[in-house]
């Protein structure tokens, strides 16, 4: 049930204004802001220069020469009035990655810890974890990166108060969702899986490989099987297009 | 094609644009040059496009050599600068040949200083920019030994003109819009912070800079964290310590700390000019105000090109130059 004292359309600086459909992450609410960008992209009003959606709003940059906050204001509320978000299909064009990646161990040693505080044994975490695809639910921080989720309940785990230092492709777990880093980081996020997926590759074409929206599962692999693939094109990962 | 020689470089001396606007929704900022204002006034000396290719030198510049007459426009932070052994006044331009060394040292006031060529700097854009982005891995700092590829300068016989450029290098006051979430900060608290002597704390970079106070950490009623929203240059977060945080061109582009409210755009160079220690007071833009005051970067540009004159007296009859004029002088935020 959508909270009746959202969306909220609201000023941000001199050039921005943020939609926001929720002030905690739901399916639906993330459903809403994927939904409400790609509608923004594909018929842009008058005077926006971009659109970018996060976990549950979507942000707009204009152009102050071009119109008014109060203009686009009212273009987006009539949008919101027409059409439910919440019940928004799917973005087109979505695509699934499948991604090899070895759990716990010395190159994820936070798995075990993840696992018990989930209230599951480390093999039925990972069963859990590569059960199901898990949706692109906003890509930020650094270039590509995606935030994953939502997981089931159990994985409601918080983030830890002392950070520490994960290397790319590092697969890391808090707040029933899943970060997968694109550079070295720190983070208060537990560290519970290994990739070598690169979300950004600023050398090709499509330098992003992820779109908000898009799918992503992972393929529990041993340490030898993840050495093997490293030299196979994307590193064994392969993607297809979502119907 | 003519091209760029580096002699020597300072540690973080790195081609600058405007950036890469247009892949907030793919988590890359929009990074481009620190000081947006002085790739203008480059571009408004040497009748230049805006979006040409600079260097941009963090607090200390190097040694540079053109390997065809050009002229060049060195604006932003001011550095002590040398064509050989000829003192060369800041906030204009100048003609530089081939054999010619320029020595552009440490930064005299501010954090970025720029050196423009009048055709451009010509390396391969990455995503339609020139820019480095350190943060995201694009491009690198420079180094002795580099060698890069220069536009032709179309009029190197041009004479050499100036600007009289108002001081933005010794912090002062920066005027901040709200935005969706200063309303979680209460209205005292609010006031607090307009009325708090920030100084730009020794942590920061083109990532952003931290500020320092005195007095009690900064907060909102309710959660230290709120759920992650969109972030851009010039938001101001209230990190988790209660310190403000001033978001530059190479931010994140997603952040759960609250936002007290936004740079002003025209104001950004000022934050990020300021060195470790400046000074930084904040003032509420209402947001008529702010809408009213707004002017496009064309607009700044136009007035910028009317402003300029040219630069009259050979700078070799003026030995003490450096100390007499060009910069203008002394600015509030000084004698705070």
């Amino acid at each position: 049930m959508a909270d009746p004292a959202f969306p909220v359309i609201l000023p941000q600086g001199v050039d921005g204004i943020v939609v926001r459909f929720a002030d905690r992450l739901s399916d639906a609410a993330n459903r809403a802001a994927l939904a409400f960008h790609a509608g923004l992209r594909a018929a842009p009003p008058p005077g926006m220069a971009e659109s970018a959606p996060a976990l549950a709003s979507v942000f707009l940059r204009y152009d102050p020469g071009a119109t008014r906050f109060e203009t686009l204001a009212a273009e987006l509320r009539d949008r919101l009035a027409r059409e439910d978000f919440h019940a928004a299909p799917p973005p087109p064009d979505r695509r699934l990655w499948t991604v090899p990646a070895v759990f716990g161990g010395a190159d994820a040693p936070g798995l075990a810890q993840a696992a018990e505080a989930a209230g599951l044994s480390p093999a039925d975490a990972v069963r859990d974890l590569t059960a199901r695809p898990v949706r692109v639910l906003a890509i930020g921080f650094a270039p590509g990166q995606p935030y994953l989720g939502e997981l089931p309940p159990c994985w409601g785990i918080p983030r830890l108060p002392d950070l520490i230092q994960v290397p790319e492709g590092a697969l890391v777990l808090a707040i029933r969702q899943l970060v997968l880093f694109a550079n070295p980081s720190p983070t208060g996020w537990t560290h519970i899986a290994r990739t070598a997926f690169r979300p950004f590759r600023p050398e090709a074409d499509d330098p992003f490989a992820l779109r908000p929206g898009d799918e992503m599962r992972f393929r529990a692999v041993e340490r030898a099987e993840f050495e093997e693939l490293a030299g196979e094109p994307e590193a064994g990962a392969t993607c297809e297009a979502l119907p | 094609m003519s091209a760029l020689l580096v002699h020597a470089a300072g540690p973080q001396v790195t081609v600058q644009d405007l950036g890469r606007p247009g892949y907030l929704a793919l988590g890359l900022s929009r990074g481009g040059a620190a000081d947006r204002l002085a790739l203008l006034e480059a571009a408004a000396l040497l009748d230049a496009a805006p979006g040409q290719a600079v260097l941009e030198m963090a607090g200390m510049g190097g040694t540079f050599e053109a390997a065809e007459p050009t002229r060049i426009a060195l604006t932003g932070a001011p550095m002590r600068a040398k064509l050989g052994k000829r003192p060369l006044p800041w906030n204009a331009t100048h003609r530089i040949a081939p054999g010619e060394h320029l020595t552009i040292g440490p930064a005299e006031a501010g954090s970025y200083g720029y050196l423009a060529f009048a055709g451009g700097i010509a390396t391969e854009k990455v995503m339609e920019s020139r820019s480095a982005h350190l943060a995201a891995r694009i491009g690198r700092p420079l180094g002795a030994g580099d060698r890069l590829p220069l536009g032709k300068d179309p009029a190197p016989d041009t004479a050499p003109r100036r600007l009289a450029v108002p001081d933005r290098f010794h912090g002062g006051e920066v005027r901040i819009v709200p935005g969706g979430q200063t309303a979680m900060f209460s209205e005292a608290e609010r006031a607090r912070f307009a009325a708090t002597a920030f100084t730009r704390d020794t942590r920061g970079n083109r990532q952003g800079v931290r500020l320092a106070f005195e007095g009690a950490p900064f907060g909102t009623e309710g959660a230290r964290s709120v759920l992650s929203e969109i972030i851009a240059p010039g938001d101001i977060q209230m990190t988790g310590e209660g310190t403000p945080f001033v978001l530059l061109p190479e931010c994140q582009t997603t952040g759960g700390y609250p936002r007290i409210g936004t740079v002003f755009p025209e104001d950004l160079p000022r934050v990020a000019q300021a060195a470790p220690g400046a000074p930084i007071r904040f003032a509420f833009l209402k947001s008529e105000a702010a809408s009213a005051a707004w002017r496009s970067e064309a607009e700044q540009l136009a007035a910028l090109k009317a402003a300029t004159q040219p630069l009259l007296r050979d700078p070799r009859d003026i030995p003490d130059l450096l100390g007499y004029q060009l910069i203008s002088g002394a600015t509030a935020g000084e004698t705070e």
